[in-house]
């Protein structure tokens, strides 16, 4: 009885796991570059042109939040209004783009016209070579890049305004944690 | 009470014996190994390389399968992924690579064999060899001539 002890111990502790959480290597490496064409353009100031391409490169020491989702993802609606709206609120510090992941950009364009609008542009993953770059599994997944182009977090799941302002604070010069970046932050 | 005891401890051999059979890290891959049917002759030796590295790797959107076996969207566009960089003369170390510097080890559907990873292969092998004995070693006490106590010789 004794040698099954052990295996009851492997299992109990397995059942304290989540197995459909990934742990990601990604957090304090350098973001992956992506250059990927615009399909909704956004809205006043934040708008970019359809066919303009946005280039990680060029976010000149902004941070960037990377929100990858799609029309036929549910949960991709909890956070759409979070994201919006501090997209605007940090318009001058961080820069925001929305990746369309396995989806049709028509379809993408409805989702956004049905849910009153998106402050920020979106833009085509085709393949999903970036999605997968990023080591993508679902959507939603956000990602927030800080100025010196590194990934500082990753989130699984809708993501709130609160988090959304606290991570980009955080990697904001004056931000009260400094920019100092954990190695391996992600949350879901 | 005795046949009781004996039947328990039977089990729990026999429990070992088959855990250890179904818990193999490698028992998984049995079947995702199968090479995919080439699309064209010419491209045999390619899609036999892109079919054996993508059953090494998990397929992030299901559960336990490699993305040569899944038919999910994200699998086959992963495979495309392996089949590009092939072309591209990378060694599938270094695919594989690519994809745990995205993943993690955790897209490696057979652990690398390294430091603790090596009780994966290791336990299931000393589980079978502890059953065998387990059960050898029964078996011999139960088949022995039972000794009378109260008898004296």
């Amino acid at each position: 009885m004794i040698a099954t002890l052990p295996v009851i111990a492997l299992f109990a502790f397995g059942f304290t796991r989540n197995p459909s959480e990934i742990p990601s290597p990604l957090p304090g490496n350098a973001a992956p570059s992506f250059t990927l064409p615009v399909f909704a353009p956004g809205e006043a100031p934040l708008a970019r042109p359809v066919g303009d391409t946005i280039r990680l490169a060029d976010q000149g020491g902004k941070v960037v939040v990377v929100n990858f989702w799609a029309s036929w993802c549910l949960a991709c609606r909890d956070e759409h209004t979070a994201l919006s709206e501090t997209a605007r609120e940090y318009a001058n510090t961080a820069e925001f783009v929305g990746v369309l992941y396995n989806d049709r950009p028509e379809a993408g364009v409805r989702w956004i016209s049905q849910m009153g609008g998106q402050s920020y542009p979106s833009v085509i993953d085709n393949s999903s070579r970036t999605a997968i770059d990023y080591g993508l599994y679902g959507v939603p997944e956000t990602f927030i890049i800080d100025p010196a182009g590194r990934i500082a977090y990753k989130h699984i799941g809708p993501i709130s305004a609160a988090t959304l302002r606290q991570k980009i604070d955080s990697l904001l010069p004056r931000g009260a944690a400094g920019i100092d970046v954990p190695k391996a932050d992600t949350m879901r | 009470m005795r046949a009781r005891s004996r039947a328990a401890c039977l089990f729990v051999g026999v429990a070992c014996l088959l855990a250890c059979l179904t818990a193999s890290p490698t028992s998984a891959l049995a079947t995702s190994q199968q090479a995919e049917k080439p699309t064209s002759p010419g491209d045999a030796g390619l899609e036999a390389r892109t079919a054996a590295i993508a059953s090494t790797l998990r397929c992030p959107v299901c559960q336990g399968e490699s993305i040569q076996d899944s038919p999910a969207e994200l699998a086959q566009q992963m495979r495309a992924v392996v089949k590009e960089r092939l072309r591209a003369g990378e060694s599938p170390e270094q695919i594989q690579a690519y994809f745990m510097s995205k993943y993690g080890e955790w897209i490696l559907l057979e652990p690398r064999r390294t430091g603790l990873n090596l009780l994966l292969y290791a336990l299931p092998i000393a589980l079978v060899i502890g059953g065998l004995v387990l059960v050898a070693v029964l078996v011999k006490r139960w088949t022995a001539p039972e000794s009378n106590p109260g008898q004296t010789s």
